[in-house]
């Protein structure tokens, strides 16, 4: 699988990452080496071997249905650029 | 156990300009899992907080923030799996599914798209008497809520608030196997009916705790029967699905407009584009959404914060034991043990709460009475003071009370209206009311017959139109029944008059 400067451009825009069309081609190419290094991994046979989620073996941690946060509406909101009457303010997304 | 005497209903035709055309819909309904806490965080779900009041800082994707699954609400998914007879995964996994939208500030869903908890089930849709479809379950699985935008409240801006962000949902999917407006809705109605039964969801969706997907599209008659005989989608039109409805009507409202605009197009010789579309039930149109259409690259990978879920098969064995009555079974039984009808039998079991109060009237008494004096009387009196079952003033015992005397004859069913309307009003019971208020009937025939003597004795012009005419005879036994106080047994008195005038 190679990477296109056009595929490039589409991975950059869903990740809502700019670049300029001039950068794209050592993007691609830094994406395709990445791939091709990923490649060279899928070389190596597999089979009948589990997958191996995380190095400690352990259960998925769970939580007891206990409301133990939140009532912080001022903390949530102390980072956006802009906030009113609670809510965040961001410019108009409407369908 | 379903039913297998069930026979499916009849497919919903459509009458284009060419042809006919049948439907295919198959639907994705999000229900809020009833949690106190979200999916992921200690949060609130408390509906109707100030504005991103209920949000940890998980939920605000606060950088080195970590999830922790929410117990509770893996429970529920397994409860409502079990309660759609499906396959339960012991092992499941999390995905990230990848979109950017203001209201999802992780910039990702966490969700079950490789290996959902729960498998292939099934749901019985009754649509009248003997009459059902049977809706195939494809998966359920766990995912966040996202919040909420506002968009009138500013006229360049618009307002997130990330109170229900992260709050958990389970996606119920099913197969194309609803064939029409109606079989949807009735679908909807009866997934929301079992989630109550197994309260892992309130089913409230007038505030979105439920809510639909609906992928419609249309094919020629025929054309269905290939599909499912070869599992090849090629012989079905292409679909597209309208998103996020939380009304019934606006459901059966938008699929009929839908698949209407699909057939026009295909017989102008057009074709369907696939596409995501919204219902406006203003205009009662469906428009495409076309923003979302570069944003369906989702690029779903394994979310590495989170352990693949694993749980036991005793765990769930438990959880299996400890589930209600369902609403097929309670259905099943109602008309077996105390011979009501279907309709009788599917107005009790509409709210797990109506079944129990009627249950708790019945119990030991004429089934079928009770259930007449529970849906005509009782629920036509709560309605008229808005008022639902956990509020009935008066209790099913006290129901169950004027039915046996009804039945013993103690009071006649007139009679018995007025001693529910004080029971009712004054919370007093109805064996006390009869007794205090001397409204015991009269089935003493000596009192009976000294009551019609003395009419006739006083009547004696009516005797004489009476016997030239026997249907005149009524007016003997309104009058008895008047100077008795409506206490006397209207049979007896009638049988007493009609002797008495040699009739």
């Amino acid at each position: 699988m190679s990477i296109d400067i056009e595929t490039a451009s589409r991975v950059a825009k869903l990740a809502r990452i700019k670049v300029s069309d001039d950068a794209l081609p050592a993007l691609a190419e830094e994406f395709n080496n990445i791939l091709g290094f990923i490649e060279q991994l899928q070389e190596v046979n597999v089979d009948g071997i589990e997958p191996m989620v995380s190095v400690t073996p352990m259960p998925l941690p769970r939580r007891v249905d206990d409301v133990t946060d939140g009532n912080q509406q001022a903390k949530v909101l102390a980072n956006a650029p802009d906030a009113r009457e609670g809510f965040f303010a961001v410019p108009k997304v409407v369908e | 156990m379903l039913d297998l005497t069930y026979e499916a209903p009849k497919v919903k035709t459509i009458s284009g300009a060419k042809s006919d055309w049948e439907l295919v819909i198959g639907m994705e309904i999000h229900a809020q899992i009833a949690s106190n806490a979200k999916l992921f965080s200690g949060a609130s779900t408390k509906f109707g907080a100030e504005p991103n009041n209920n949000v940890a800082f998980v939920d605000a994707a606060m950088p080195g923030m970590l999830p922790v699954i929410n117990d509770f609400c893996v429970e529920q998914a397994v409860r409502t799996g079990l309660g759609l007879k499906a396959q339960i995964n012991l092992t499941s996994a999390f995905d990230r599914k990848n979109y950017f939208y203001p209201d999802l500030p992780q910039g990702y869903q966490i969700s079950q798209l490789y290996h959902p908890i729960v498998g292939e089930g099934e749901v019985l849709v009754e649509m009248g008497e003997g009459i059902a479809r049977r809706v195939r379950i494809e998966r359920i699985h766990i995912e966040q809520d996202a919040g909420k935008s506002i968009h009138d409240m500013d006229p360049a801006m618009s307002f997130v608030d990330l109170n229900r962000t992260g709050v958990a949902l389970m996606e119920i999917v099913s197969r194309p196997d609803i064939r029409g407006p109606e079989e949807a809705a009735a679908y909807v109605g009866k997934l929301r009916q079992i989630l109550r039964y197994l309260g892992t969801c309130d089913g409230n969706m007038q505030n979105g705790n439920l809510r639909a997907d609906v992928n419609v599209s249309i094919c020629q008659p025929g054309a269905y029967e290939k599909f499912i005989k070869t599992g090849d989608f090629s012989h079905l039109g292409t679909r597209c699905e309208i998103k996020n409805m939380n009304s019934m009507r606006f459901i059966q409202q938008a699929i009929d407009y839908e698949a209407r605009r699909q057939i026009q197009i295909v017989e102008s010789g057009g074709s369907v584009d696939q596409e995501t579309r919204l219902y406006d039930p203003d205009k009662g149109e469906t428009r495409s959404m076309r923003s979302k259409e570069e944003a369906h690259d989702y690029r779903y990978f394994p979310d590495p914060d989170l352990l693949p879920l694993v749980i036991e098969q005793s765990w769930v064995d438990d959880i299996a034991a400890r589930l209600p009555e369902l609403p097929d079974q309670k259905k099943a039984r109602f008309i077996a043990d105390f011979g009501l009808s279907d309709y009788d039998a599917s107005v009790l079991t509409a709210e797990a709460e109506n079944a129990a109060f009627f249950e708790a009237a019945a119990a030991g008494n004429d089934g079928k009475l009770a259930a007449n004096w529970v849906i005509n009387e009782l629920f036509g009196r709560l309605k008229k003071d808005a008022l639902d079952i956990t509020q009935s003033p008066i209790k099913p015992e006290q129901i169950g009370q004027i039915v046996s005397l009804i039945k013993s004859d103690a009071i006649s069913g007139k009679i018995a209206k007025d001693v529910f309307e004080i029971a009712y009003s004054t919370g007093r019971d109805p064996a006390e009311i009869v007794e205090t208020e001397g409204l015991k009937q009269v089935t003493d025939t000596g009192a009976i017959e000294a009551a019609v003597d003395e009419i006739i004795a006083a009547n004696p012009a009516q005797v004489e139109k009476a016997q030239a005419n026997p249907k005149l005879a009524g007016w003997f036994v309104g009058q008895v029944m008047k100077a008795t106080g409506g206490k006397a047994n209207p049979k007896a008195v009638n049988d007493i008059i009609m002797t008495k005038l040699g009739l």
